[in-house]
């Protein structure tokens, strides 16, 4: 009997935790986002210098902080990525509710560092954008939303997620942060149209996002000058569009060469938003298009491994994760190239800033997380010769 | 809430028939239609995911590609929008009727400094000063040291100035590009060129804009970037060379404190030469006098802007007119009897002519006393008129900026003492190139001639003024003042010149006029049976001081310069000396003892 109750082999489900992850992570992605941080720090190394010496700090000041919050983001990458979908709903949605909390609370507490949109919590030692964790847990909720009103007798939850879009919107509209709004918006609408959609309703959507456009154009002086800027054939020199845009003619296809590049003086945002900039001027194309390919690698794959996923949530979620990962990227890039009109967009894991690494490396852990290998069923498809 | 059907309904029937709970099979039911819509929905987003990564690829594609094509393209140098209209540089530049230049441009550099970009400003301070001497260190270190981060040194450099300022070194000293206008002649011709100063100034260029003379009339024709062909003027460099040298000459003899030349060609209008003296040199302009009288100036164009009483030289007109009226004719006599006394005027001859003249012998021997009585014979009602036909009573059409303030002074009134005064050339105050075109215009052939500074190739067919055998009259009369009247000193062998002196007394400026100041005036034509030229000189306040008292009159003080300039210039015009058949071979035997 008590060889019974007590001599029996321990039951474990399946292999290991860190070896499962291991086999079952998309470690293409995961390569390509920690070469990503790695060029982050090597561009912060050329770009940050110069703000450093302006704000009286040492030189690298901004480095160590990239190379320390690149430590987070990576701890954060491992810790998301080896979260089951249900958890990473959980964790999701919990966060988009602190989030939207936090995002609400920012007209009290918010501090704008003179920039003249109120988006960041001064901590003393970093400052947190709201907005940066409030993207990955709006895409879970949402997934989540889309996912249950697909099922049999299911909430409306595509109309709950229209709602929660647009109140999500509607808040980063007025900070103003069009940038982000969009994003969301974006985001949503990849989901939406994944999560099956009718084209025609899809189509008047992009009518509402134009009408939309048109009022903040309207509206907001802000939001007109930049598409002013965007539409004019000539660029003015003197703004960021002007010097990026001769940074990377500078720069050519093998670039000026390392730390002698000279747009990171001029650019008040080289380390952030123009940051591929500066790696066009130093590095040249061949740089670039190194960054570029990473970053289609990561938003492709993602994409295409979802393709198997039989979880509508997961496969949602994914999606949505991935659009945000992969617009981020086009938006930095395409401004750089003038195909956008000016935005303040950062680019993920390359450009400076401590929250939006880590809140970066939630997302992809996330989108890690959910584009991991599982049984699909597969078997019973073929066992049950139901495959439709 | 809505029912589901229970579609299997067969296997209900027999489950229920056999006791068994249909509920199972009612959920085994909704599994499977759940499992279908599942399966569909996984297919459709299979399809829109593949949209999706397709859509990404094509966007970062493109990033790819327009990074190409940027990478791929040359920088342009960053430059501030231009918002106004570009400077135009490359002013057109003017010759003369030959081609010669006498007005064109030079690329030199400006000097400026950028303060704060300055290394060491206490030497380049003093070095500046050292390299210009009219910059001071004290000025250029209080500037450097303010605020400022842009500021003009110098506007135009030569290179040896530029090359000692680059050797300072300092690296906030800088050289922009600069057009200067250049007059390669100096001093000839100046009053017709003018002058030009810096418009609008930029860094990278400057506008040059015209000031004066024919710069500042043609200012617009001359900036067109759509006409860089020279202007070409009617002047003949060579003559107006000879010219000057000619009459600065005669002034330093005849010790007038001014003088001016005009040569016009009596079929055109083309001022072949138009000289002013005192002159300047229009490459370092002088600022315009603030004080004084400005016809004192070397920049008043004394042939332009001076308007004198011109005396004498206007009773060639009324001698016109009374012939081609037919009131008169050469030797019509007239009575010179003196004094002529008309109301409180008296009107005097400088010698008493006897009892009566000529027509011919009033315009030889000068009378004042018969030209009056012509005048009295046309009548002040047609000879306003004739006047006004030769343009003497308006601004001259010349080509100069300074044209429309050589307007002439005519009385308000033109009473019958008006007009016995002006036949005799008072009371109407007139620019020396007024007389020159009226000159032309009764010497040609009888038709109105403008004063141009543009060449022209064919004659001006302007209105009549006189008949041709007026004219020709008109040649014959003056050609004798020379050979035997006021003028004999101006006779050039070879070219028959003909002319009329004229000698008037100064105005003061409180009215009455001075005895000893006079604006002695030789209006001469050449060759005087056929003129083809017109030369007015004018001397102001001549004293000629060879003889026992000194002489004001243009007989010994204005003629005789024309005389040297007609016989400078009348070769280089082209005009062969007519030499009268010789009287016989004489041989000047030299005593042998």
């Amino acid at each position: 009997m008590t060889e019974m109750a007590f001599g029996t082999v321990p039951v474990q489900s399946g292999e290991p935790v860190i070896p499962r992850w291991w086999r079952t992570i998309d470690r293409w992605s995961l390569t390509c986002i920690l070469v990503l941080m790695g060029a982050g720090l090597l561009l912060g190394l050329a770009s940050s210098p110069p703000l450093a010496s302006r704000n009286g700090l040492d030189p690298f000041h901004y480095v160590t902080r990239q190379a320390f919050f690149s430590g987070l983001a990576m701890v954060a990458i491992l810790l998301a990525s080896m979260m089951p979908p249900a958890m990473v709903r959980r964790v999701g949605v919990i966060g988009f509710l602190a989030a939207f909390a936090a995002l609400a609370l920012l007209p009290f507490f918010g501090t704008d560092f003179g920039k003249g949109a109120t988006r960041w919590y001064s901590l003393g030692f970093a400052s947190v954008q709201p907005s940066e964790f409030l993207k990955p847990g709006f895409v879970i909720l949402t997934a989540w939303l889309i996912a249950a009103g697909q099922e049999i007798n299911g909430p409306p939850g595509r109309t709950f997620s229209f709602a929660v879009a647009i109140i999500v919107v509607s808040f980063l509209a007025l900070q103003p942060d069009f940038g982000q709004a969009s994003l969301i918006l974006a985001a949503w609408g990849v989901m939406y149209f994944v999560g099956g959609a009718s084209i025609v309703l899809l189509s008047g959507l992009a009518g509402l996002v134009a009408l939309a456009g048109t009022f903040a154009y309207n509206g907001s002086e802000h939001f007109a000058r930049r598409i002013d800027g965007f539409l004019s054939p000539d660029v003015d020199p003197r703004t960021q569009i002007g010097y990026a845009t001769n940074a990377i003619q500078e720069g050519g296809f093998f670039g000026v060469g390392v730390g002698e590049g000279s747009v990171k003086w001029s650019l008040p945002d080289a380390h952030t938003d123009f940051i591929i900039a500066v790696a066009a001027e130093e590095y040249g194309l061949i740089m670039v298009l190194f960054i570029v390919f990473l970053y289609l690698v990561i938003t492709v794959r993602s994409l295409v491994r979802l393709m198997r996923e039989r979880d509508p949530f997961t496969r949602l979620a994914g999606t949505g994760l991935a659009t945000l990962f992969g617009l981020q990227a086009f938006i930095n890039l395409g401004v750089a190239v003038r195909i956008l009109p000016a935005k303040g967009m950062t680019l993920p894991f390359v450009s400076y800033g401590g929250s939006s690494l880590i809140a970066g490396g939630l997302a992809v852990g996330m989108l890690l997380a959910l584009t991991r290998s599982r049984p699909q069923g597969e078997l019973g498809d073929i066992l049950l010769t139901r495959g439709r | 809430m809505t029912r589901i059907p229970l579609r299997p309904l067969a296997r209900i029937l027999n489950a229920r028939a056999s006791g068994e709970n249909p509920d199972l099979i009612e959920r085994e039911n909704i599994a499977r239609r759940h499992e279908a819509m599942r399966d569909k929905q996984r297919h459709q987003a299979e399809g829109r995911l593949v949209v999706m990564a397709v859509v990404f690829t094509v966007a970062f594609s493109v990033v790819g590609m327009q990074n190409f094509k940027l990478a791929a393209t040359e920088p342009t140098e960053p430059r501030a929008a231009v918002s106004t209209s570009p400077i135009a540089a490359q002013r057109a530049d003017i010759t003369d009727r030959n081609g010669r230049v006498l007005a064109t441009n030079l690329l030199t550099y400006s000097l400026y400094a950028q303060p704060h970009l300055m290394t060491d400003k206490e030497r380049s301070a003093s070095e500046l000063a050292a390299i210009f001497p009219d910059l001071k260190e004290e000025d250029l270190l209080r500037r450097f040291n303010s605020s400022i981060k842009f500021m003009w040194i110098k506007k135009k450099l030569s290179p040896e100035q530029k090359q000692a300022v680059h050797d300072i070194g300092d690296p906030g000293l800088l050289f922009g590009p600069r057009e200067m206008r250049l007059y390669p002649n100096g001093r000839l011709a100046a009053h017709v060129l003018g002058g030009t100063s810096f418009g609008r100034e930029g860094v990278h260029s400057a506008e040059v804009i015209g000031t004066a003379g024919i710069e500042r009339a043609f200012d617009e024709r001359l900036r067109d970037p759509a006409r860089p062909d020279p202007l070409k003027l009617s002047i003949d460099l060579t003559v107006q060379s000879a010219v000057r040298q000619v009459l600065y000459g005669g002034m330093k003899i005849m010790n007038a404190k001014g003088a001016t030349a005009v040569l016009m060609d009596v079929r055109t209008g083309e001022v072949i030469s138009l000289t002013s003296l005192p002159d300047f040199d229009p490459n370092d302009r002088p600022q315009p006098a603030l004080q004084g009288d400005p016809s004192d100036s070397p920049l008043f164009n004394r042939a332009v802007q001076g308007v004198y009483e011109l005396g004498s030289t206007f009773k060639v007109f009324a001698a016109a007119q009374a012939l081609d009226l037919g009131l008169a004719n050469p030797d019509t006599l007239y009575a010179t009897k003196g004094p002529l006394t008309w109301g409180r005027y008296r009107i005097r001859d400088f010698h008493d002519y006897g009892p009566e003249l000529s027509v011919t012998d009033i315009i030889v021997k000068s009378s004042n006393i018969g030209t009056a009585r012509i005048a009295m014979q046309i009548t002040g009602a047609r000879q306003k008129p004739f006047l006004a036909s030769l343009g003497l009573l308006e601004a001259t059409p010349i080509e100069l900026s300074e044209a429309p303030s050589g307007r002439p002074l005519t009385p308000e009134r033109w009473s019958e003492i008006s007009t016995m005064t002006i036949s005799y050339g008072h009371g109407i105050s007139t620019s020396p190139v007024h007389l020159a075109a009226a000159y032309a215009s009764i010497l040609n052939g009888g038709t109105r001639v403008k004063p141009t500074l543009l060449r022209r190739d064919a004659p001006q067919k302007g209105d009549r003024v006189v008949s041709q055998k007026t004219s020709a009259a008109m040649g014959g009369i003056l050609r004798q003042v020379v050979s035997r009247g006021t003028a004999s000193q101006g006779d050039v062998e070879g070219y028959a010149v003909g002319g009329k002196t004229g000698t008037a007394d100064k105005p003061k400026p409180r009215g009455g006029y001075y005895k000893d100041r006079v604006i002695a005036t030789f209006a001469s034509a050449f060759p005087s049976h056929d003129p083809k030229y017109v030369l007015i000189v004018t001397l102001d306040e001549p004293t000629e001081t060879s003889g026992t008292k000194p002489r004001r009159t243009a007989g010994w003080t204005a003629v005789p310069v024309a005389a040297e300039i007609i016989r400078r210039a009348a070769p280089l015009l082209g005009l062969r000396p007519e030499i009268e058949p010789d009287k016989a071979f004489e041989v000047t035997r030299v005593s042998s003892n």
